[in-house]
């Protein structure tokens, strides 16, 4: 079960990765934008099966915590990239 | 019991990471920043909420259980609000 | 298949870490930046320190990200390079071998460590109970190098000075940070609903802090993240630069946790000494006046020095 879990981390993992690709290729900055929110989600889930598979509950907190701040920064990117705050 | 619940949550993670994979696919691969959003909220909600489906059953009593509806909820939430936001964006709009 | 699990997670840190150094565009640096916050998040999870893999997900990746690309945005348009600044090719490939050099004599020092590694984890373990907190990572910071977040508090209020000292002349004790027109639609939506939920979670982390990870910074980033959010939206006006409570959300923190310091010299043998019995209470005394100033602190970094007269 734990062994799963742990495998099923580490394809979130990959997908995480898979994500970086369009961060790091762009060429827009919306594509970086969704990329680096799918990158948030994705490191999200990563976190809840590593929680599960191996780590202990008490990471769930830290998930917690990259959920809100996960919203605030994309609201944040949107803001700055269309100039709005200036 | 037990091992319904475990094969409940192999099937859950499963269909979550499928879906959370197609999301990212489809992010890279589609061709515009529409059909890209259109990707990623399906991974958002889809793929994040049947991983969180699959992990209730494992979860550390009502507390633990309440966390991880919260995060799914959170996260829906983000996406459903930048996702607008980032769309203006890149349709050349305010971005508000 | 933990083992894969690292491996892929160490490649990925290497290979966007090294994407944002060679990134040409501001923007595309500061991305980069937060999604090696976010991947340093997750390896220090599988180091087993959730405490510090929450503070760089919360002030590394989340404010810092968010510091670095309002910067980006001002600098916009704004940047010149001067042929005179750009390091020759082979300056830069002496930069990179030497900072490769000293990676790859910290790795070997590292690995050559016995197994388990010698520390203070066993003594500290051992000093917990006295203290009445249950997170050893809490009480090192509260108890045992308290000094060390004392000064960290004042160095935020410092960076505040210093953010502040950039404002205009004109504007001295206006309202920090450029001014905001209500938003419609998503944001209005987004920055109704989340802060008070955000609020809940970042002093749920504060408190967690004392069992299990969390604490003082990790909250205050998340509490001042869910103020600036409202801010963004336009929904709140933030106070003037001069006015006596905004300056006194501020210093509280560092001043209370200051006069503990004096107190202890006298009741307990020594500056920061805690009373033997009493170092609950004291502590949380100490901390919700310095969750209170490091959110108002990393608030008014994000806003900025003041744009416009009060």
């Amino acid at each position: 079960m734990a062994e799963a879990l742990l495998a099923a981390a580490f394809l979130a993992l990959a997908t995480v990765a898979a994500g970086l690709v369009r961060v790091l290729r762009g060429p827009a900055p919306a594509d970086r934008m969704m990329a680096a929110q799918l990158l948030g989600t994705g490191g999200i889930a990563a976190l809840l099966l590593l929680a599960a598979g191996s780590g202990g509950w008490a990471i769930l907190d830290a998930a917690l915590a990259l959920a809100v701040l996960a919203a605030f920064a994309s609201v944040a990117f949107v803001q700055a990239a269309s100039g709005r705050s200036r | 019991m037990s091992v319904l619940a475990d094969g409940f949550t192999l099937l859950c993670v499963g269909a979550g990471l499928v879906f959370l994979l197609a999301g990212t696919v489809g992010l890279l691969r589609f061709p515009d920043a529409a059909s890209r959003l259109h990707a990623l909220t399906k991974a958002d909600g889809l793929g994040l909420g049947l991983i969180v489906l699959g992990l209730l059953p494992q979860a550390a009593g009502l507390l633990g259980a309440l966390k991880l509806m919260a995060i799914w909820g959170l996260v829906l939430l983000a996406g459903a609000t930048v996702g607008p936001m980032i769309a203006r964006h890149a349709t050349g709009g305010s971005g508000r | 298949m933990t083992l894969a699990l690292d491996l892929l997670l160490a490649g990925a840190i290497l290979v966007v870490a090294a994407w944002t150094v060679a990134a040409r565009d501001g923007f595309a640096a500061c991305f980069g930046f937060v999604a090696t916050g976010l991947l340093l998040a997750l390896a220090w999870v599988r180091l087993g320190s959730v405490d510090v893999a929450l503070t760089e997900a919360a002030i590394g990746a989340g404010i810092g990200g968010v510091l670095l690309l309002n910067a980006a945005a001002r600098l916009r348009g704004q940047e010149t390079v001067d042929p005179g600044d750009v390091a020759r090719p082979w300056q830069a490939r002496g930069i990179a071998a030497l900072c490769t050099a000293v990676a790859v004599a910290l790795a070997a020092v590292l690995l050559a460590l016995p197994v388990p590694a010698p520390g203070l984890a066993p003594a500290a373990a051992a000093a917990l109970p006295p203290t009445g907190l249950g997170n050893p990572v809490t009480a090192t910071l509260m108890t045992w190098r308290a000094l060390d977040t004392l000064l960290e508090a004042v160095v935020v209020l410092l960076a505040v000075i210093g953010v502040w000292s950039l404002a205009p002349d004109a504007a001295w004790g206006g309202r920090p940070g450029p001014q905001v027109p209500p938003a419609e639609g998503p944001l209005a939506l987004l920055a109704r609903v989340l802060p008070p939920i955000g609020l809940v979670i970042g002093l749920h982390i504060v408190w967690a802090g004392a069992d299990g990870p969390g604490g003082k910074f990790q909250g205050g980033a998340i509490l001042a993240a869910m103020w600036v959010l409202a801010w963004m939206a336009g929904l709140v006006r933030p106070p003037p630069v001069g006015s006596r409570r905004l300056v006194l959300a501020l210093v509280a923190g560092p001043a209370v946790f200051l006069m503990v310091g004096l107190a202890g010299l006298a009741l307990a043998g020594s500056f920061l000494a805690l009373p033997a019995g009493f170092s609950k209470p004291v502590i949380l005394a100490i901390e919700a006046p310095l969750t209170l100033s490091i959110a108002t602190g990393l608030a008014l970094l994000l806003l900025g020095p003041p744009a416009r007269a009060a």
